[in-house]
């Protein structure tokens, strides 16, 4: 699987905003943070403020802060917003059916991949992603 | 909330209670299984299994059943949870959390390192429960076919 460069994104600005709902923080730190763009970091809270996830306050001292609910909303929640996570088979139109079956065989195999790919993003909440994180960042500091 | 639960072993009495609280498959055809796991888990007493329940005020409110099991599909000794449920009224308090954490210290004690579970995709609520307990995709990967064209 790769995941677009927007979802990526997406996840991080989402993850760091839900980790405190009461923090407003601007994209530009967001995006020091994960040297990432701040400019298509913008393009993507933007998108995250039309789904609801995301409320944009503004003026001096605004930024964005989370609005969505934390243990309800999934990773494929985020991802889906920016792509559909559907394989690409960039298969051309076969002459006659003589190609057909394995065509179709490797369609099946792809949807199989892709499911799967969905279970697990659609059961991982920010919340359960949020608690592994800062998991794993106590016991990387306990080394 | 949780304070105020309890977690014990299951006792015969907890039947109904127990199948009242199992919403997964033919409700015809769980009396039978239940009575084989009562058997097996509560009035024989497996070594290495456990069946347990959650409690408050009297009422019977969620229950886990596990067992230690070694060698299928060649896995070493391996804690495996094979049913787990919490009343509607009870869910979001922390008590398949308080369950899953006794029965995870009870498969300790038998000496084994891992805790594994087996969950319909689609089963999204209780996906997303272990995986907030921590569990991932193991390392099995469970395969199947129907067997309608052979």
């Amino acid at each position: 699987m790769k995941m677009h460069k927007a979802s990526l994104f997406a996840l991080y600005a989402v993850l760091e905003l839900a980790s405190d709902p009461e923090r407003q923080l601007s994209a530009t730190d967001i995006a020091d943070k994960y040297g990432i763009s701040t400019h298509h970091l913008a393009k993507i809270l933007r998108t995250l403020v039309r789904s609801g996830l995301v409320q944009a306050v503004r003026g001096a001292g605004g930024g964005y802060r989370f609005t969505g609910v934390v243990n309800r909303t999934t990773l494929l929640d985020i991802i889906e917003l920016f792509e559909t996570l559907e394989s690409e088979l960039d298969i051309p139109t076969p002459k006659g059916q003589a190609g057909e079956a394995v065509i179709e065989e490797l369609q099946s195999i792809t949807r199989e991949i892709d499911d799967l790919t969905k279970a697990v993003l659609d059961t991982i909440t920010l919340e359960t992603a949020l608690n592994s994180a800062r998991l794993r960042a106590k016991l990387a500091a306990q080394e | 909330m949780t304070e105020q639960v309890t977690i014990r072993n299951a006792v015969p009495a907890d039947f109904d209670a127990v199948t009242g609280l199992d919403f997964v498959g033919d409700p015809e055809e769980k009396p039978a299984y239940w009575r084989g796991i009562f058997d097996r888990y509560v009035t024989i007493g497996r070594d290495g299994g456990f069946f347990l329940v959650a409690e408050k005020s009297g009422e019977v409110i969620g229950f886990i059943v596990g067992e230690v099991r070694a060698w299928e599909f060649g896995s070493p000794p391996c804690g495996w949870v094979f049913a787990l449920s919490v009343s509607p009224e009870a869910r979001e308090t922390g008590v398949g959390q308080l369950m899953l954490n006794e029965i995870c210290q009870r498969l300790k004690k038998t000496g084994v390192t891992t805790v594994r579970t087996m969950v319909d995709r689609e089963n999204k609520l209780t996906l997303s429960f272990f995986r907030s307990q921590g569990l991932r995709t193991g390392r099995y990967i469970e395969l199947e076919k129907t067997l309608n064209d052979i």
